[in-house]
This record gives structure tokens, sequence and C-alpha cells, in this order.
């Protein structure tokens, strides 16, 4: 397994360190000698990008045949269109380039992109060797002349996305100052059939959409994956042999287990952030109560009690905390607690019922979902229910899953039937900056739900 | 080791072909034995037919309302009637809540309506209890009317 190879060196000993390190199980990487002066880039302020966005040009990578020309061309394309969707970039028209990407691959000449408007120019060149690619790929700051990053890529061939998508969050980190999110999976539930007999799969995509693949058949229900910190696991709900029971999923060896010795239903599940415990939801009688499963032991912990439905646990970044969703005051609150069960207090305080808490990897907000006036919304608070931000509004909508760096929302958002029949009913994941802006729905086969951002996968 | 390996996709088609419970099924029973033949004693066409397989509650409770009552002491009495019969549960939402919470109040009004099961003197044993929140809906509108019928607890001849 990759995250115990003794050669793996983080994402930053890759980028900047000396030598070849492995980034990805066969992706490997280095640093390129600059071609000019090198520097640190300036780096600009995540909220300026998101007002006035970083006009970049990404033209294709050069290769010296047809195949690399075209895996060039396809490799650029990936970088664009991450780019831009995030909202922060404005790749610039490749019409409106001057200079060919193969001199420019040789020698960028400032004035040709100077004078087309764009602040930060890319380059690259692809080579086949055999059944692998080596990418070359390179960053400059157009105004300073300056070239601020280059790094070398070899990877199976099968494998360019990755490549795609490791150059896109180099760019991003350079550029902006912190991590990116596209070297990212999202697991989530597809959803088929008419909505009294739907068919719910586990499935699992690139942060695109592309590479998608289903991980169960359909022949059972199942509900709310989850990422394991190391990205290899999943817990979710499922419905084999009619007993609602959270279960574990390796991605590795496609097994799946159930988690526990719960008499009832138990659901909600989550890893804590060191990944070595999972907190779900158990029902007992009428009442749902949280409970820790340590994954090495398998002893369970009850941490809440009492009468009420307590639900969606989720850790905070640091594991001391918890945020959870509980009608014990009456109607669906926000809960904050010690890791341990103590010091129970309310933080939601806003009109309307609160649900689905996440805390983002930061330790900055926490997303939930709010129903108020016959809507449903996405919003963000702080971890003591202050500064409460609504990021979107609709029929309805729930769910929410940050990324990786706390700057993006997943979610999935539904719309109202129209007949009796179901007839419209449509159920969609989004995704959504956390200052409100840039919604996009994602690309997903057919219907969809409960999405689960994986952490960075190198 | 408490853990089960439950095993890859073929142990699962072994263990998951098995889906009880279909109500949709039951409702089309119900269908046919209006076309003539009288449904038969014990099954979940009677219930249906004969009795009433499903309660219904207010937006976000789980209480027993007073109207519903007298339709699960007719379930105690019927299966009073037929001890061998064994049965689930099954508890439903409607649409207007998020999915892990409607979960939640999904097991607790099948449990509110097996209480009364039980009450009614039918073993605790035959009577199982299962959630599916908001997921299956009886009706598939967007509307006030379509979500009351949702708001239910089915029971099922297992």
């Amino acid at each position: 397994m990759s995250l115990r190879s003794p050669f793996l060196l983080t994402r930053r000993h890759a980028l900047f360190g000396a030598g070849a390190a492995m980034v990805a199980p066969g992706v490997l990487s280095w640093p390129l000698m600059p071609k000019s002066a090198m520097a640190q880039g300036a780096v600009i302020d995540i909220t300026r990008a998101r007002t006035d966005p970083i006009p970049i040009a990404i033209p294709a990578m050069a290769g010296a045949s047809a195949d690399a020309q075209r895996l060039g061309r396809d490799i650029a394309n990936v970088i664009q269109t991450n780019l831009r969707n995030s909202g922060l970039f404005r790749p610039v028209e490749r019409q409106a380039f001057i200079q060919s990407p193969e001199a420019a691959a040789a020698t960028p000449r400032w004035q040709d992109w100077r004078v087309i408007g764009t602040q930060a120019l890319t380059t690259g060149r692809v080579e086949a060797q055999g059944d692998r690619v080596r990418v070359e790929f390179r960053l400059f700051d157009v105004l300073a002349e300056q070239q601020i990053q280059g790094t070398a890529f070899t990877a199976p061939a099968a494998q360019w996305r990755r490549i795609a998508h490791l150059i896109s969050d180099v760019i991003y980190e350079r550029m902006l100052g912190e991590k990116g999110y596209f070297d990212t999976q999202i697991v989530y539930i597809s959803e088929s059939g008419p909505r009294d007999r739907r068919t719910r799969r586990l499935a699992i995509m690139d942060q695109d959409g592309e590479n998608h693949r289903f991980l169960t058949d359909g022949r059972f229900q199942a509900l709310t994956p989850r990422f394991h910190p190391n990205a290899r696991q999943i817990a979710f709900m499922s419905y084999l042999r009619n007993e609602p029971r959270v279960y574990l999923f390796n991605l590795d060896s496609g097994q799946q287990q159930v988690l526990g010795s719960f008499s009832g239903m138990t659901f909600s599940p989550r890893f804590s952030p060191d990944g070595r415990s999972v907190i779900l939801s158990a029902a007992r009688g009428g009442d749902a109560n949280i409970f820790i499963v340590d994954l090495a032991s398998r002893r369970e912990r009850q941490l809440t009690s009492g009468g009420s439905l307590d639900v969606s646990p989720c850790f905070s970044p640091d594991g001391t905390q918890i945020v959870f969703n509980s009608d014990r005051g009456g109607d669906q609150q926000l809960y904050v607690m010690g890791a341990d069960g103590s010091g129970v207090r309310r933080i939601s305080f806003g009109n309307g019922r609160y649900a689905t808490p996440v805390w983002s990897p930061r330790g900055d907000l926490i997303a939930f979902t709010r129903m108020a006036g016959g809507q449903f919304a996405i919003g963000v608070m702080r971890p003591d229910g202050s500064g409460e931000r609504i990021l979107s509004e609709g029929w309805a909508m729930e769910g929410p899953t940050f990324a990786p760096n706390g700057r993006v929302l997943a979610f999935y958002r539904e719309t109202r039937a129209r007949d009796s029949r179901g007839g419209g009913y449509s159920s969609r994941l989004a995704q959504i900056d956390i200052a409100g802006f840039n919604e996009r729905q994602m690309v997903t086969p057919s219907d969809a739900s409960d999405p689960s951002w994986s952490p960075l996968l190198s | 080791m408490k853990m089960k390996l439950i095993g890859a996709l073929a142990a699962i088609a072994l263990l998951g072909a098995c889906q009880s419970g279909d109500e949709n099924a039951a409702a089309s029973g119900a269908g046919s034995a209006a076309n003539g033949a009288a449904p038969r004693p014990g099954s979940q066409e009677d219930l249906v037919a004969n009795v009433g397989d499903r309660v219904f509650f207010d937006f976000d409770r789980s209480n027993i309302r007073a109207d519903q009552r007298p339709v699960l002491e007719r379930q105690a009495a019927w299966l009073g009637r037929y001890p061998q019969v064994q049965v689930s549960v099954e508890g439903h939402t409607d649409e207007r809540g998020t999915r892990e919470y409607n979960l939640a109040l999904g097991q607790r009004r099948a449990n509110a309506a097996r209480d009364v099961l039980v009450a009614g003197g039918v073993a605790p044993a035959r009577i199982s209890t299962i959630s599916y929140g908001k997921d299956r809906p009886a009706s598939l509108g967007s509307n006030e009317e379509a979500w009351a019928q949702n708001r239910r607890a089915v029971t099922v001849v297992r």
C-alpha cells in the first residue's frame, strides 16, 4: 500500500526537494533546473482571486510524436478545466496565443504573453517512454519574467490524468499560497429507477467526474459513504440482508465488513481524523445515540444517551470535539461536545431546523443544512455558532462535504416533483466556493446523492 | 474476533438476494384480491384488504395519533388470529428532512407502532422493525398530500 511505502515523500518534498519522489503508486516527480531566473512568485490572495480570477495561459504541451502531442493537449485541457472550475483562475483563450506552444516550451517570449493579458504561463513537454509517459512542466510569472516552478513527472501512460491533477494542484498552491484539491476523488450514491423503487449504489469518481466506477451492484441499498483519511477505505450504510448497518468497504480488496455488533440499525458513520475509529449513530428502541467504535479492538463506547435522536456526528480536525445533530431541544439543532461526550452545548440558534454538520479540514467552519420557511439551504458557521452564512438555497439540498483544502463544498440538490408520478424530480451533486459563489453542478451518469470528498491522494 | 467478513460481490449476491417486505407487492396483491379471488387468510393481501397495513404520522412526530390507533389495535387482533405470522414494521418519513435524521425518525415511528402491537398482546419476538427514512416514498408527489401518505409505519408479513 502506497501510504506505507518507505519511498513515499510528502507532496512538499515532491515539489521542492532534491531528487525523485514517488507522489503516487508509479508516479515519480523531481524538480527541473530553471530556464530563467527562479522566483518564489507573487502569491495572490484568494479573496482577490474570487473577484478578479488570475489570468493564466495553458498552451497544449509540446511533444515529438503525434501521440505525445495528443496527450500534451489532453493534459493541458484537464489542467485548464480544473483551474477554470475553481472560479479563481481565468484561462486565456488559446486562439489569442502569439507564441507557439513548442517555442514557448523552449523559451517563453515574455512580451507575446504579456500583450494578451496573462499573468501566469505554463509550458510542458510530453515524451512517451514505452508504456510510461514523462511530462516536464514549468510555471512562469509573466510579469516578473521568471520561472516559479519546474517539475518532471513520470507515470504509467494510463495515469496521465493523475499527472494533470498533480500539476493543477502545483499551480493552485504556487499562485494562491494554499493547497489545491484536484488530485482527489468523490465517493457518492448513484441513484436510478423510480423513487419508490430506487436503486442506490456506491460509486466513485475523480473530482472532475472522470474514471467513474460502481463499487456495489445495486442488489442492496447503499447510503452515506465517507472516506477514511487514507482514502483507501469507505464507511457507509448498507441494507444488506435487510439489516441496515454501517459497513467498511476496502477499496484495494473490494471487501466489505459490518462494523460492530450492534443489535439495531447503525447509520451516519464518519472516521475520526486519525483514521483509528468510526463515530456513528445506533438505534436502540426509538432512540438514536452516538457511539465510537475503535477499529483495532472493535470496542464500542457510547457517547450520548437519553431519549433523543442524536445523528450525523463529525469530529473536529484535531479530534478533540464532535459536532452532531439532535432533536433533544424539541427540533433538529446542532450541538458540539468533547470527544468523550462531555460538555454538550447547542451552537445553532438561527431560524429553522439545522442538520448534517461537517467540520472544515481547516477547523475554522462547520457546514450544515438548514430547513426554514419551506426551503433548504447549505450554510457555514464558526464552531461556536457565530458568523452564520447561507451559501445556497432552494427546494431541497443537503449533505455538504468539504474539499480537503476547506475552500469548496460539495453537496446534493433535489428538484421538486411536479406531478403525482414524481415527474421532474432529480437529485444531483453540486459544488460551491465557501464564499457562496461559483456553484456548479457536477457531472454524474445518473441521479446522485451523499457525496464525500476524499483527502488529497498524494 | 467479532467482525464478520462478508466477502466480495459473489457472497453479497447470495446474501442480498432476498429483499423481504416489499409493500408495493402487497399493494398489487390487494388489487388482485379486488378482482375476485379472496385473499388468503393471514396473508399481506388479507391484512391490507381487511385490516389496514399502515398508520400515518404528523410532520416530524412519531407519536401514534388517536385516529390511527384503531388500525394498530385491529392489526394486533388480526395477528392474534394468525399466531404463526411474523411481521416487520417499516418506518418511513416524507422528503422534507435530511436523510440521516429521517432514518432515525423512521425507526422511531416503526418502534412506536410496534409498541402498540405489543401492548395489544403480540409477542415482541414476532415483530421486527426497520427504517427506510425518506428513501422509499409511497406517494411520489412533492406536496402536502403526498407527504401525509409518506409519513407512515407499514406492517408487512414476513
